[in-house]
């Protein structure tokens, strides 16, 4: 009787919005929301201590034992917490721009972004108590972010720049831009690394290998606020993004203030790659396989595929993470390792498709 | 009704067109003509909302068009480039539907798209990806898309003008005619169609009038039989062309000589 009304409801809804091949979405959007469940809940339960499901279900209830909730309350949830974040905030940032530039291949990563934002964050670890000493505690933990918010948003702006000439960008020019910007950013980080003292210098090593374990809940919580602000604004571009497929140009005739979605969608991406890599590191290629992973599932249409990217985002870091958790323990190689591995010969593949000229999307 | 009045439009520093003044009125088809680098595309792009001019203004149904927004200009007048793009693989009814804007009802932009699909024989393509599709059939999907964007301005109050850039160069005769058929019929609906043509016969078969550019102005603007007399266009396209008729309608023949035949 249920299947029934539901698959009535799904006829009613098809006829409404003209939409029938899209009826399965929903169904593999709720797929793909239980598989970044399933992964969250082995980040809680896996590791150098096992903690069985039962006594997850019981910490949520607030009945654990105090061994249990200091794992899961002190270092696995806000792992996980800030793993779903990084996994949503970069994979929206990812589908936004390849959205914006029509090209695939543009992950925050590869053109710089993060690498900007890189920069901001690497300024405020070796400089910040000599350039910001008479910011109040309140504030303090706002600060990485924000800088690294500057660096991303003066990458994104010098992006937009360049793929304005000529209307659609050549991946080689993405690519070259991002090269030089990364080099640059390569270059201050070098210097700073430079200056700085015994400790700053092993902060920056183990932030700039990309990393969770340094998640607490004041970090979950900063970066929870931008990443949250950042993917309701950019999910509202929906639309904005499936018409930009259409060149700038017809997007303007279609309806849509294209410089004012840019300079929004720029800087919604920015406050997201910025926040995430102020958290977590320089994480790489899941800006730019999320997307792709959600595409191949649900279409190109963004008001299924954003959403989708974002899940998507969700589990292959939650899955990096247990992977470099799970390899040596009690030792942790840098999540960037798992996600370069899984998507450096992802971007190669990629790369070797448009040059056979087989791949549109 | 669209209309310009003593518009100059540059690029730069260059003046390329200057002086120009005419009017497309509701249900009338003005076809836009002239030699390569006329200014034909550059006019287009300012009746379009898209290049802002020098001087001189533009209307759309007594509403300067300079003062409103992308949105509410969408919902005024549709646009088809010269040469359209896609770098998602939408299919044919994705694509179709996807300039229509978000205020129309989810019914409404259904029944739009579906009309628009059969008028222009695309509804057996629907479910195709766009990119499968051959280049003049892309071409067709976007022509749709444009007049579902037109549809769904009419449906809102709106939808007065329609303006086509070129829109036969990739197609067959066939559908040359269904393309231009169609913009008749947008016109028979009220709206304003102006349509930027190479094709004289086009122009002569299916324009009321003819809008001809020449040199950084207007060389004639009158119906067709008016301006497609071989000393006019001898003049423009500097180049020997004889004019002869079927019924009333003009066609134009560039007269090619052999050189030894030549007097």
């Amino acid at each position: 009787m249920p299947i029934g009304w539901a698959c009535k409801a799904m006829a009613l809804a098809e006829r409404i919005t003209g939409e029938p091949r899209t009826s399965s979405q929903p169904v593999l959007l709720i797929g793909l929301g239980l598989l970044a469940f399933a992964a969250v809940v082995f980040e809680l339960a896996l590791g150098p201590v096992q903690v069985p499901l039962a006594d997850i279900a019981a910490w949520f209830a607030g009945e654990a034992d105090a061994g249990t909730s200091a794992i899961l309350g002190q270092i696995r949830a806000p792992r996980a917490v800030l793993a779903v974040l990084v996994g949503c905030g970069l994979a929206l940032a990812g589908a936004t721009m390849q959205g914006i530039l029509r090209n695939p291949l543009a992950d925050p990563g590869l053109i710089g972004v993060t690498g900007g934002a890189s920069l901001g964050a690497v300024l405020v670890i070796v400089l910040g108590e000599v350039l910001f000493a008479g910011v109040p505690n309140v504030l303090r933990p706002f600060l990485l972010p924000f800088a690294a918010f500057i660096g991303a948003a003066l990458v994104t702006g010098f992006v937009f720049v360049v793929a304005r000439r000529g209307g659609q960008t050549s991946v080689a020019t993405l690519i070259l831009a991002g090269v030089a910007v990364n080099a640059i950013a390569g270059a201050g980080i070098g210097a700073m690394v430079y200056i700085s003292d015994d400790q700053q210098l092993r902060n920056l090593t183990f932030w700039s290998m990309g990393a969770l374990g340094g998640a607490s809940w004041t970090i979950v919580l900063v970066t929870g606020a931008i990443v949250m602000l950042a993917a309701v604004g950019l999910s509202r571009f929906d639309r904005a993004l499936d018409l930009f497929q259409l060149g700038e140009r017809a997007a303007y005739h279609s309806g849509l203030d294209v410089e004012r979605i840019k300079l929004k969608a720029g800087l919604l991406t920015a406050l997201a790659v910025g926040a995430v890599t102020a958290a977590a590191g320089p994480i790489g290629f899941v800006g730019l396989v999320a997307p792709h992973m959600a595409r191949l599932i649900m279409g190109a249409g963004h008001r299924w595929m954003m959403p989708a990217a974002a899940l998507i985002g969700t589990a292959l870091i939650l899955l990096a993470d247990l992977a470099v958790r799970m390899a040596v323990p009690p030792a942790e190689p840098p999540i960037g390792l798992a996600t370069s591995l899984i998507g450096g010969p992802f971007f190669l593949w990629l790369l070797l498709k448009r040059m056979k000229g087989l791949s549109l999307a | 009704m669209l209309e310009v009045r003593n518009l100059v439009l540059a690029h730069g520093r260059t003046t390329i067109l200057s002086d120009v003044s005419f009017s497309v009125a509701s249900g009338e088809v003005v076809a836009l003509c002239g030699p390569n680098g006329a200014g034909k595309s550059t006019l287009l792009s300012a009746l379009s909302g898209e290049m802002p001019p020098v001087s001189g203004a533009i209307s759309i149904k007594g509403c300067d068009i300079t003062g409103i927004s992308a949105a509410q200009l969408a919902k005024c007048r549709a646009v088809l480039e010269q040469a359209p793009t896609l770098s998602a693989t939408f299919d044919v009814r994705t694509l179709t539907s996807l300039s229509i804007p978000r205020e129309v009802s989810p019914l409404e932009a259904n029944r739009i798209t579906r009309d628009t699909l059969a008028e222009l024989d695309l509804t057996a393509l629907s479910a195709r990806p766009v990119h499968s599709l051959s280049g003049g059939q892309q071409h067709r999907v976007h022509l749709a898309r444009t007049l579902a964007q037109l549809g769904a301005g009419r449906s809102l109050g709106g939808g007065d003008a329609l303006m086509l850039d070129e829109p036969t160069a990739s197609l067959d005769i066939t559908h040359q005619i269904t393309v231009m058929q169609a913009a008749r019929r947008a016109a028979e609906r009220g709206t304003a169609v102006i349509v930027v043509l190479h094709d004289l016969n086009l122009a002569a078969a299916f324009a009321d009038r003819i809008v001809m550019l020449h040199k950084g102005g207007i060389a004639a603007k009158a119906p067709p039989a008016e301006v497609l007399t071989p000393s006019l266009l001898t003049g423009i396209y500097e180049t020997e062309i004889a004019v002869s008729l079927i019924g009333d309608t003009p066609i134009v023949t560039p007269v090619y000589l052999p050189t030894e035949a030549r007097p």
